[in-house]
């Protein structure tokens, strides 16, 4: 169990022995999907017109919006390139299909439809329309598993959009919140701040929406804040994911290391932090 | 081969998607089969079949490896160990030394996640030993008379 928690040795035997359960899953939830494909055919003609008219308006106005995004993204291209920054490249993402949620009700973790077969790896970050998802913690030949963001041992680095403040959000096993630790009394954060991934630890690229802040909580008695956040990821609705691959991850160097130690660093440099703030 | 079909029937009581506030409660069928067999067969199924069936409940539920994996392996010895007083036991003793049986079970996992990642664990984490302890009786009826020709006896 040591071995396994600490290293990546188990990794092909957890492999090879998950190709063998794979079939199982597929077994369990076909009575489930079977349901949602006769739904399927009892949708009326009238709802899905309905549907068809939401889903165009949506587009075109979503198009719309892409127009300007594209005409933003090449000013930034170009103010990055006048100041000699690495050029951020486009992530390559792909679609993948939950599979099954409900793998151990005491972690969230949850199975989706791509493995290695499709090129994931272990830290690949996973993202549903609306946000952060998780990470990939185990690849199968035909299957990954994902950590989401809410499991109580998982931990991602964030930063409130309006003034950059970094923080580390943690999981509490409750699929609706987050916890933000180790923030100062005086800390600028407030309720209704989005929180983004920051990008540090190099896991999450930068800039996705990860949770936005619910309630502050500033008990004098305390070191810190108490600050809980709803992550903005449909984390228990989505029923598809979106794998990112980072083109950028190449030339970077990143440690194989676990959900765990990624979260010994963030609280790492919460303590720089606080030490530097004592300093002060 | 009956073994590893009521074993596969398990795990996929175990996969089988429930609504939310039902899937913690759902009882450990894979424990709870895994002890019948202690009980009917004890010289053939003991702590090392536990040993490799939790194993693959680990990696069903891409757990740590070993975890269930030891949890069954204690089962399996504990069922061993006491199969022949509790084969002589009426049905509401043997479902009660299953509810035990069952609380240390999760009881040691429970402790094991404590270690490793913050785990919380609240009432709701006993529960499923409760319900395991009344699905046993029908349970210990049913896998016996599916196979009559290895009654427990």
């Amino acid at each position: 169990m040591i071995v396994d928690f600490r290293s990546n040795y188990l990794q092909h035997i957890r492999s090879a022995l998950g190709t063998v359960m794979t079939p199982l899953h597929f077994v369990a939830t076909f009575p489930q999907e079977l349901a949602d494909r006769v739904n399927i055919w009892f949708i009326s003609s009238e709802g899905l017109r309905d549907e068809h008219e939401v889903l165009r308006s949506e587009y075109v106005h979503l198009k719309s919006r892409l127009q300007k995004l594209q005409a933003l993204e090449r000013e930034n291209e170009a103010l990055r390139h006048l100041l000699d920054a690495a050029e951020k490249v486009q992530d390559k993402v792909l679609m993948a299909e939950l599979i099954e949620v409900s793998l151990d009700p005491y972690t969230h973790k949850i199975l989706v439809d791509r493995g290695l077969r499709d090129g994931t790896h272990v830290g690949q970050p996973v993202f549903d329309p609306t946000g952060v998802m998780g990470q990939v913690t185990q690849v199968m030949p035909f299957t990954s598993a994902v950590t989401l963001i809410t499991d109580p041992g998982h931990a991602i680095p964030v930063q409130v959009q309006r003034n950059g403040l970094r923080a580390v959000a943690f999981g509490t096993g409750n699929s609706d919140r987050l916890r933000v630790s180790y923030l100062n009394q005086i800390a600028d954060i407030r309720v209704g701040d989005v929180l983004l991934s920051s990008g540090l630890g190099g896991r999450f690229p930068t800039g996705y929406p990860v949770a936005k802040v619910i309630s502050v909580d500033n008990d004098p008695g305390e070191a810190f804040l108490h600050i809980e956040a709803a992550p903005t990821a449909k984390i228990d609705r989505s029923s598809q994911v979106l794998l990112v691959w980072r083109r950028e991850q190449q030339s970077r160097i990143v440690p194989e290391e676990d959900v765990e130690t990624n979260a010994e660093q963030a609280l790492h440099a919460a303590e720089l932090d606080k030490r530097a703030d004592r300093e002060e | 081969m009956k073994i590893v079909l009521s074993f596969i029937a398990a795990f996929l009581l175990v996969l089988v998607p429930f609504p939310d506030w039902a899937t913690m409660y759902r009882p450990d069928w894979v424990v709870l089969v895994l002890i019948y067999w202690c009980l009917a067969l004890p010289d053939r199924i003991g702590p090392g079949a536990g040993w490799i069936v939790g194993l693959l409940v680990d990696i069903m539920q891409a757990n740590l490896l070993g975890l269930n994996a030891l949890g069954m392996s204690l089962v399996g010895y504990l069922v061993n160990r006491f199969h022949f007083r509790l084969r002589i036991f009426p049905w509401w003793q043997q479902a009660v030394s299953v509810l035990l049986i069952l609380l240390l079970y999760r009881a040691l996992v429970g402790w094991i996640r404590g270690f490793f990642t913050t785990s919380y664990l609240d009432f709701g984490y006993w529960v499923p030993c409760f319900i395991g302890m009344l699905v046993w009786p029908w349970l210990y009826l049913m896998l016996r008379d599916l196979y009559p020709q290895r009654k427990a006896r």
